[in-house]
């Protein structure tokens, strides 16, 4: 496994860790820039304590097209807040010095990466130590244009499957070296409802993937994450903690993250 | 200037640097069928029948070209007008929807989506659902709902619901935005109807194949007016559909000189426009790689910034990938023209012609006198008049109440 990009092999170790000890590991998004920049990091270092072994840091994009209406409204509001490219590093950064055992998976769209050029972007990943990025709208068929310039720089990269793929393009993955495989667990945009994860379905795509498989969109409560736990290898809550953040006080969004990232840990025991 | 590649280009769903397919992975594998099913489409001469039956019996295809002897002669050319504005439903939006519905029919989807901008590809997709008794959902931005509140409401009496989009700046891109999640919501009996020359990989190519019947009948009648080929050709850009389908058979005639116009909203130099090809920079927008308008650098580097136009279908940050390419190739020339302008064609169009054309088409009407100084005097050139312009009277009136106050 030496071509695994460096950023790569550590979230599978955030997996293999989570794994030796019983659990599936527990995945949150965080909107960077939502309320604030210096509140959404609080939060994200919140969930981290409270039991998060991955974080994924979104990028605030004014056109996100595959984000249901609660992750819009955030990004609308970062962005009108000043967020940006360079601030979410510049957070990642700041998460990786605080927390160095967590994960860390940037989350955007492309067309701010394109700008900044697929090159410089890499390098400001190694530096900020983002382990790996996901690009939601680039599929499998563009994805050696931001996978090259990232496993260049030691940073992995986070391929998309949905239910409507085939087992052709989970077998694509395999020969990528990926971090890992997000499952968007339905056909739909991120904060939709939830639908039942067939435990076949995700075995099928972790042997054709031959990596670890985390399920996420839809996955809101601690019971959501428990019937998920004994069979994927992770799985990811976003717009939940989204909305609890956008539900009360920013001054008590860190604590309320935490309670409720606590809830959503305990979920991920196996037995 | 290399020699651009003829229509047909030899890498699937891309035109040099442009195109491809930017999307989520959720659509992959409906794009996959849509590009094999259009495959199939295009080399079926049934399908075609079926789409020139309804172009003829329900279009009123083809449509004509008119000589402009007062505009011809106040500007020192011989204009010829393709008037898509006489099409059913008052412009070329439908040859694509016609063509759209029937390969959806192919593809056994049973539900309709689409998004609009000035409402005239939102009353084509309702009208074609209507005929073949589909469900229609229309996305629109809020904007454009209250600046084109007649399209609305011809758009309900045919029977679809439309969706009336706040997000972001609430105009085309955001209803585009809205669009393309109800697809990933609902793609395994959902088509999409993408009404421009815009979106992944193979839209582009179908909206262009399905709208080059105004650039075959123009090359035809324009032969017949005149025994010869017209000498420059020019329409309106925005995500660049009638332009395509006028272009895309003049294109192998390297002697027609080629002219799309932006809209240069309050002027290129202001940061209120619509220019995307003149002003903007390479960007992923919306499933494909193109010219877009987005911020280049600082704190909001890559964000798409919020075009402005007086015209609703011109307001887009994006355009077609193939427009991009025949601009990086040279092959077409692409103006730009203000709203104030726009609005000047359009008068001038309606006191010289009798003809109220769409403030779209008034763009291309604008920008004829640096197109006449190209080409030179007295030349035959076919102007494409893509669409009435009864739904931008109040838009109209309203600047002109501003106007006079």
């Amino acid at each position: 496994m030496s071509d695994v990009p460096a950023g790569a092999a550590r979230l599978r170790h955030c997996f293999a860790s989570a794994h030796a000890s019983g659990r599936a590991a527990l995945i949150t998004y965080h909107t960077f820039g939502y309320p604030t920049a210096a509140v959404s990091l609080e939060c994200a270092l919140a969930a981290a304590r409270a039991g998060a072994d991955i974080i994924e840091l979104g990028v605030p994009f004014s056109d996100p097209s595959a984000d249901g209406p609660v992750i819009v409204a955030a990004m609308e509001q970062a962005l009108a807040a000043g967020a940006s490219l360079h601030g979410a590093l510049a957070g990642a950064a700041a998460i990786a010095k605080a927390s160095p055992q967590t994960g860390i998976v940037l989350f955007g769209y492309y067309n701010p990466i394109w700008i900044m050029g697929p090159s410089v972007f890499a390098s400001a990943c190694r530096d900020a130590r983002v382990d790996a990025v996901l690009v939601v709208d680039v599929p499998l068929e563009e994805l050696d244009e931001i996978s090259r310039p990232l496993a260049a720089h030691g940073v992995g990269s986070v391929p998309l499957l949905a239910p409507t793929s085939g087992l052709d393009r989970a077998a694509m993955v395999a020969s990528r070296n990926a971090a890992f495989t997000y499952y968007i667990s339905m056909a739909g945009v991120t904060g939709a409802a939830a639908v039942p994860v067939s435990p076949a379905r995700i075995a099928d795509l972790r042997a054709a993937t031959n990596g670890p498989v985390a399920v996420g969109f839809g996955i809101k409560t601690p019971s959501d994450v428990a019937a998920l736990a004994p069979h994927a290898d992770g799985v990811v809550v976003g717009s939940r903690l989204v909305a609890e953040i956008g539900a009360g006080d920013p001054a008590t969004a860190a604590a309320r993250t935490g309670a409720l990232v606590t809830a959503l840990a305990a979920a991920t025991r196996r037995t | 200037m290399h020699e651009p590649k003829p229509v047909g280009e030899a890498t699937p769903g891309r035109y040099g640097a442009f195109g491809g397919q930017y999307v989520a992975e959720t659509l992959m594998p409906a794009l996959h069928q849509l590009t094999s099913a259009w495959s199939a489409a295009k080399a079926d001469p049934a399908y075609w029948q079926l789409y020139d039956r309804y172009l003829r019996d329900t279009v009123g295809r083809p449509s004509l070209l008119t000589e402009a002897p007062r505009l011809s002669e106040a500007l020192g050319a011989r204009l010829l007008l393709k008037r898509e504005d006489l099409n059913h439903t008052g412009s070329h939006k439908i040859n694509n929807c016609i063509g759209q519905v029937l390969l959806a029919k192919r593809l056994g989807k049973t539900r309709i989506i689409a998004e609009t901008g000035a409402g005239q590809h939102g009353v084509a997709t309702a009208t074609v659902c209507a005929m073949f008794d589909l469900p229609c959902e229309i996305y629109m931005g809020a904007r454009d709902v209250e600046r084109q509140q007649l399209n609305v409401l011809r758009m309900r009496m045919l029977g679809a619901t439309v969706h009336a989009v706040a997000a972001g700046s609430a105009t085309l891109k955001d209803a585009l935005n809205e669009a393309l999640r109800d697809w990933v919501t609902n793609v395994g009996h959902t088509h999409y109807i993408i009404g421009s020359v815009a979106g992944p990989h193979p839209y582009p190519e179908i909206v262009r194949d399905l709208q080059a019947v105004i650039g075959r009948e123009a090359l035809e009648q324009t032969r017949q007016l005149t025994g010869d080929l017209p000498d420059a050709a020019v329409a309106c850009v925005g995500g660049g559909s009638n332009a395509a389908g006028l272009f895309a058979p003049m294109v192998p005639h390297g002697e027609i000189r080629l002219f799309g116009v932006e809209a240069a909203g309050d002027g290129l130099d202001t940061d209120r426009h619509a220019a995307t090809i003149s002003r903007g920079v390479i960007g992923v927008l919306h499933g494909a790689k193109s010219l877009v308008l987005c911020e280049r650098e600082g704190a909001a580097i890559g964000q798409i910034i919020e075009p402005h136009s007086i015209s609703a279908g011109l307001d887009y940050p994006g355009v077609g990938p193939e427009h991009a390419y025949w601009h990086a190739t040279g092959r077409v020339t692409y103006l730009a023209r203000t709203d104030a302008e726009a609005l000047a064609g359009m008068s001038q169009l309606a006191r010289l012609e009798g003809i109220l054309c769409a403030l779209e088409s008034a763009h291309a009407v604008a920008a004829l006198p640096d197109v006449i100084a190209a080409v030179g005097k007295g030349k035959p050139i076919v102007v494409n008049i893509s669409g009435r312009g009864d739904k931008d009277m109040h838009t109209v009136a309203a600047h002109l109440a501003k106007e006079s106050a």
